[in-house]
């Protein structure tokens, strides 16, 4: 970090209300539920959650990369550098995307071209985006590849996808995204397909890079460790819903919300205590097809009562920037200020 | 005790003795043989009864490779493999087909290893009708029970997979595994594909499972902590070779291998507090190919302790202290 705790006044990216449907045979999926949150500049957020929680649709709604139909931007805001990106026109979007923000994604095999140069796709980028001359381009090319750890950068421009392996691929897909020297980068599971001393590495580097570059990140994983490791600030995610939000260590010594507890305790760890018996959540997570009017995780809840069946919980204040949609939390305020 | 039950309980289950796969690489017009993948190389290990083995690895070590070859799902190129004091290594088809009910195996992915077109009773009662002999009663009988056993509601005994979750579906392949009553199960990353707090619920099974059928498991992962959870021994994999092989707890607290040390401290925690004052080992570089391994030790080009003779010799797995196995030139003078 560059100046102790990141700037909360001035979020770069700020989302109001985000609610994303898609239309199915069956009925519509409310894939993300009325998704507030802020994203500071320099920090990163770290968005965690299960598959089908909405981490990656909520991250896709904003900069508009879903198809339509299926998918439907139905409501909210999200503003960037003074605009509603869901009302930009598409020239603005492609200028944005790639440029001002960039993108990771999970796997680097299938969203690098395989039939292009990784010096041809780091280029394009650049001469887009930046206007470079080829030569001003390869020059850069060469200096972002050093960046992100490729040894004997140069000879590596002409080389192609395959020839990477996973670890280097995603080094790549980070010099890519950072070509154009973004404000934001969205980060999706970058290192779920890799191995741990791999993900080690490049968790190393996004460290690294955020230090010197001074870019915000938001950091979508399933991960709790390497939330842990990474992370200024989480949004927990269930059913397509923003459960908890919290500063990192604040999550993990006063988890509020029971999902995010029941999350923590299920995860055995490789040194400390280790239980006879895992903590297990019963049942599956509910699918999203019509309106939720109830709590998402009653059904799974250890703590559930007669409320949390009729009605569904707004976030309401544990502390100081941390929040959980659960009525538990508001009894308990009651009964602190009471 | 009869002397021959006495002779099985004193002798492990599963004896693998300096097993080697070697794929060969063909090239150029005439396909002629130009090297070999050594996905395992000289592996010895065994599984006692009731036991849990864990085999731990990144990708690419020979961990499933080693893990099907006990089940002689691949040729085995050379070594033994004692399954209750017989060879699986060259039994004969018939004697393999004989072999084949005691052990099973569950796969990584649920959606993939079952057959989309058979219903869940007849996904299970497959291995029945093709090793047993019983009515059809009896055989619906069995297969209700064995839903029961593993959660799965009777009622959707007439489903096809896709309509389960993931846990479920791989609950349908517990089911199968367990249709002939095995001794030993090889569980070949089964909870990789699925969520956190569905894998928490595949893992109790399984170890309800054991306690209940005392069934031994080599249970392979890259979940350091889930090995941790679940094996009784673990065993690291590096390259198709074991670097390392203890009981859990040693393995754990006492990491001597230079590679297990790395791998362990590589494992974020959920904890931000250690996570922010932890000294990780990162190792550099990619594992190399197994088809053209470093000489000397197959760790020695990413190992931050390497010295001279690493680049020589290669170490052999050794004992290091009591029932604690590494393959490290460090320990030569201890």
């Amino acid at each position: 970090m560059k100046s102790g705790a990141p700037n909360e006044q001035s979020p770069v990216l700020s989302v109001r209300d985000l609610c994303t449907v898609f239309g199915t045979r069956a009925g519509d999926v409310h894939a993300v539920n009325s998704v507030n949150f802020e994203l500071s500049a320099g920090e990163i957020l770290g968005v965690v959650g299960e598959s089908g929680s909405g981490k990656t649709v909520t991250m896709m709604s904003m900069l508009r990369l879903l198809p339509s139909p299926p998918a439907n931007v139905k409501a909210g805001t999200v503003h960037f550098e003074g605009r509603d990106l869901l009302q930009a026109t598409d020239k603005e979007l492609r200028r944005i995307r790639g440029g001002r923000i960039g993108f990771i994604f999970q796997d680097p095999m299938t969203s690098l071209n395989p039939v292009f140069s990784v010096g041809f796709q780091l280029r394009e980028s650049l001469r887009r985006h930046l206007g470079m001359s080829r030569k001003a381009a390869s020059k850069r090319s060469v200096e972002l590849l050093e960046m992100v750890g490729i040894p004997d950068a140069e000879s590596r421009l002409s080389a192609f996808p395959h020839q990477f392996s996973g670890g280097m691929r995603q080094r790549v897909m980070i010099a890519i995204a950072l070509a154009c020297d973004p404000s934001v980068l969205i980060a999706d599971e970058p290192t779920t397909a890799l191995d741990v001393t791999i993900q080690a590495q490049i968790l190393e580097l996004i460290r690294d890079l955020r230090r010197d570059l001074g870019m915000a990140i938001i950091w979508i994983t399933h991960d709790l460790g390497v939330i842990a490791g990474i992370a200024n600030r989480v949004l927990v995610m269930y059913a397509g819903q923003i459960v908890e939000h919290a500063r990192v260590e604040d999550l993990f010594a006063n988890p509020s919300h029971p999902y995010t507890r029941a999350l923590i305790s299920t995860v055995p760890a490789v040194r400390g205590h280790r239980a006879k018996r895992l903590n297990s959540i019963e049942g599956q997570a509910p699918t999203l097809l019509g309106m939720p009017n109830s709590c998402p995780f009653e059904s799974r809840c250890s703590s559930a009562f007669a409320r949390c069946a009729q009605e569904a919980p707004h976030r309401m204040q544990v502390g100081s920037s941390h929040d959980a949609a659960c009525f538990l939390v508001e009894n308990a305020s009651h009964v602190a200020t009471n | 005790m009869s002397p021959q039950i006495e002779q099985e309980a004193s002798q492990p289950l599963v004896e693998v003795n300096s097993l080697k796969v070697y794929f060969p690489i063909r090239s150029g017009v005439f396909r002629r043989h130009s090297g070999n993948v050594r996905a395992v190389d000289n592996v010895s290990f065994s599984i006692g009864h009731g036991e849990t083995m864990g085999l731990v690895g990144e990708s690419g070590c020979g961990k499933t490779t080693a893990g099907r070859a006990i089940l002689r799902l691949v040729p085995i190129t050379d070594g033994t493999i004692k399954f209750r004091g017989k060879d699986v290594a060259s039994a004969s088809p018939e004697g393999m087909r004989k072999m084949r009910p005691q052990m099973q195996m569950i796969f990584q992915d649920p959606q993939a290893s079952l057959n989309p077109r058979m219903t869940v009773a007849s996904i299970i009662a497959e291995p029945i009708k093709e090793h047993q002999n019983l009515g059809r009663s009896e055989t619906i009988e069995r297969v209700q029970e064995l839903m029961d056993a593993v959660g799965l509601n009777r009622d959707f005994a007439n489903r096809y997979p896709h309509e389960f979750s993931g846990g479920q579906k791989q609950r349908i392949g517990i089911a199968r595994a367990l249709a002939l009553n095995p001794d030993l199960i090889v569980c070949d990353e089964p909870i990789a594909a699925l969520d956190v707090s569905i894998q928490a619920q595949v893992v109790n099974l399984l170890a309800d499972l054991q306690s209940s059928r005392k069934l031994s498991f080599l249970f392979i992962s890259h979940d350091l902590g889930m090995v941790r959870h679940i094996a009784d021994r673990v065993a690291v994999m590096y390259l198709g070779q074991i670097v390392e092989l203890a009981d859990r707890d040693d393995l754990y607290a006492n990491p001597s291998h230079p590679y297990t040390e790395a791998l362990l401290s590589a494992v974020p925690e959920a904890d931000p507090e250690y996570e922010r004052s932890r000294r990780r080992i990162l190792l550099t570089g990619d594992v190399p190919s197994p088809s053209n391994p470093p000489t000397g030790c197959n760790f020695c080009n990413r190992c931050p302790k390497a010295f001279d003779r690493c680049f020589r010799d290669e170490p052999a797995l050794k004992e290091i202290s009591e029932g604690h196995l590494a393959a490290c030139h460090l320990f030569d003078n201890s």
